[in-house]
């Protein structure tokens, strides 16, 4: 292979500036999708166990409508379409005035998406717990509100810690899908330093690296919280 | 003090108790018996409305608790449930176990729970493991922990539903002596038990039940030594024969 290695372009600028600001992106999409997607998929996860049918039924078509979408046609929807089904003068507010539009539609998009995963791990939480234990807060006189937040939801979100692990990790790689809506976050930026300097190599192995140590520092965040709240004698608890 | 009245319940088309009715004074022991499925465990659950019923009447203490707006968690409040299988809240140590439902329910403050809760322990024989979960006790000192936890609310009656059987045999008397001291004391309790010997030392009463109907309420003396349905009597010749 004739093929010119020169690892120092990475550290040149503008093209470290690129990936730097790359990086930033990405952080600043994934985090934010993250906190809807943690906030909203919590709510619909805990609107599926409820006693209401009507209910249940609306959270789980949430879940079925955007978990069974491929992602990109969301991220499309919610650039091209949705701003066109909203009431003329909002329409107009996004399209022209919304600062950072592409920002926000992909972390819109990427929260909407991720909150209907996140959800069906909160319902699986809840409803691991046995009927009797939720009985017993019941007959110690807890209303079903007090139930849920006193026993059932802190029971449950340690339980679900470690699958929740795989969505906060998922939603950093999915956030390079918001390139093809223009967010120049860090798979962009090194696919820009590839066209201008032909060191592909280079660019998308500090590309590769970088979403690398993201994902091993949240391996280790979540892991820590793992520690510190699971329930002392559950499955795999030192 | 508990009345239940003529009650059914269905799980979908299984009629799980048909038209039972039983009346618990106050400070009487009553043990309930029964082949596995008879409803003995359905029938204790729906009397602080855990199981809801389909028509018929549960008053206890003049609430309706079978009507339609009573107020469940204040009735379930002062009926202490004790289950087959602990159920303590794994999240929580042993004493917080015990302070939870009197600090969100009956407001109490946490210096006047943790009191509460400390010689509640200490009666069980449990002082010194306060500060431990719930995993790491033994069946028995759960047990007595899930009592505790039920007495902790100032119950005007007790409920247990089986509270032995999912025990070591050698962790049966643990329990079985503090329900003993518990009805000595005047409890009123209703009991849904094999234990024959506790029913012997303890109960005014024995319900037997059988297909979901009560099939026979007679006093503790008389059931044992002269039963008056066939059904009961093969039931007896079963669980006293070894």
């Amino acid at each position: 292979m004739d093929y010119n290695w020169n690892w120092a372009v990475l550290f040149q600028e503008p093209y470290l500036g690129w990936l730097l600001s790359g990086l930033q992106w990405t952080l600043l999409v994934a985090i934010a999708a993250w906190v809807i997607a943690f906030v909203v998929g919590s709510a619909v996860g805990i609107l599926r166990t409820v006693p209401n049918r009507l209910v249940r039924t609306l959270a789980a078509a949430y879940v079925e409508l955007f978990r069974n979408i491929p992602l990109l046609v969301q991220l499309f929807v919610w650039y091209f379409v949705v701003p066109e089904l909203l009431p003329e003068d909002l329409g107009l507010w996004v399209k022209r005035d919304m600062p950072n539009p592409e920002y926000v539609t992909a972390v819109v998009a990427l929260g909407a998406y991720t909150a209907a995963r996140v959800a069906e791990q909160v319902r699986s939480g809840i409803q691991t717990i046995g009927k009797d234990l939720v009985n017993a807060g019941l007959a110690i006189g807890l209303t079903p509100l007090q139930n849920y937040l006193y026993i059932r939801l802190p029971i449950s979100y340690r339980i679900i810690v470690p699958p929740l692990t795989s969505e906060f990790l998922t939603i950093f790689k999915n956030s390079s899908l918001a390139l093809t809506i223009g967010v120049l976050e860090l798979t962009a930026q090194a696919r820009q330093i590839e066209n201008y300097t032909f060191q592909g190599f280079e660019a998308f192995t500090a590309a590769t690296v970088l979403y690398l140590v993201i994902t091993l520092l949240v391996v280790l965040l979540m892991r820590l919280i793992d520690q510190k709240t699971r329930i002392p004698g559950s499955v795999g608890a030192n | 003090m508990i009345k239940i009245d003529n009650i059914d319940k269905w799980y979908d088309d299984f009629h799980v108790l048909k038209g039972c009715s039983l009346e618990v004074e106050r400070g009487e022991v009553i043990v309930i018996c029964g082949p596995s499925g008879s409803g003995k465990s359905t029938l204790i659950k729906c009397v602080n409305a855990l199981e809801p019923v389909d028509s018929g009447r549960i008053v206890v203490e003049e609430t309706d608790v079978t009507a339609r707006g009573t107020k469940l968690p204040l009735v379930r409040a002062r009926i202490g449930m004790v289950f087959q299988h602990f159920e303590l809240f794994p999240h929580k140590t042993v004493i917080e176990n015990l302070m939870m439902g009197q600090i969100k329910v009956l407001k109490r403050s946490r210096e006047a729970a943790r009191e509460k809760a400390e010689s509640l322990l200490k009666r069980v024989g449990l002082a010194d493991q306060a500060q431990k979960y719930p995993s790491a006790l033994s069946g028995g000192q759960q047990q007595r922990v899930a009592i505790a936890r039920a007495l902790a609310m100032d119950p005007i009656a007790m409920c247990f539903d089986e509270p032995t059987s999912a025990l070591d045999p050698e962790m049966i008397s643990e329990v079985l002596d503090v329900m003993v001291e518990l009805a000595k004391e005047g409890m009123t309790m209703m009991v849904v038990t094999h234990e024959m010997g506790f029913a012997r030392r303890v109960a005014r009463r024995v319900v037997f039940m059988d297909q979901g109907e009560v099939k026979e309420i007679a006093d503790t003396d008389t059931f044992f030594r002269n039963p008056e349905t066939d059904r009961a009597k093969e039931f007896l010749s079963k669980i006293l024969a070894h």
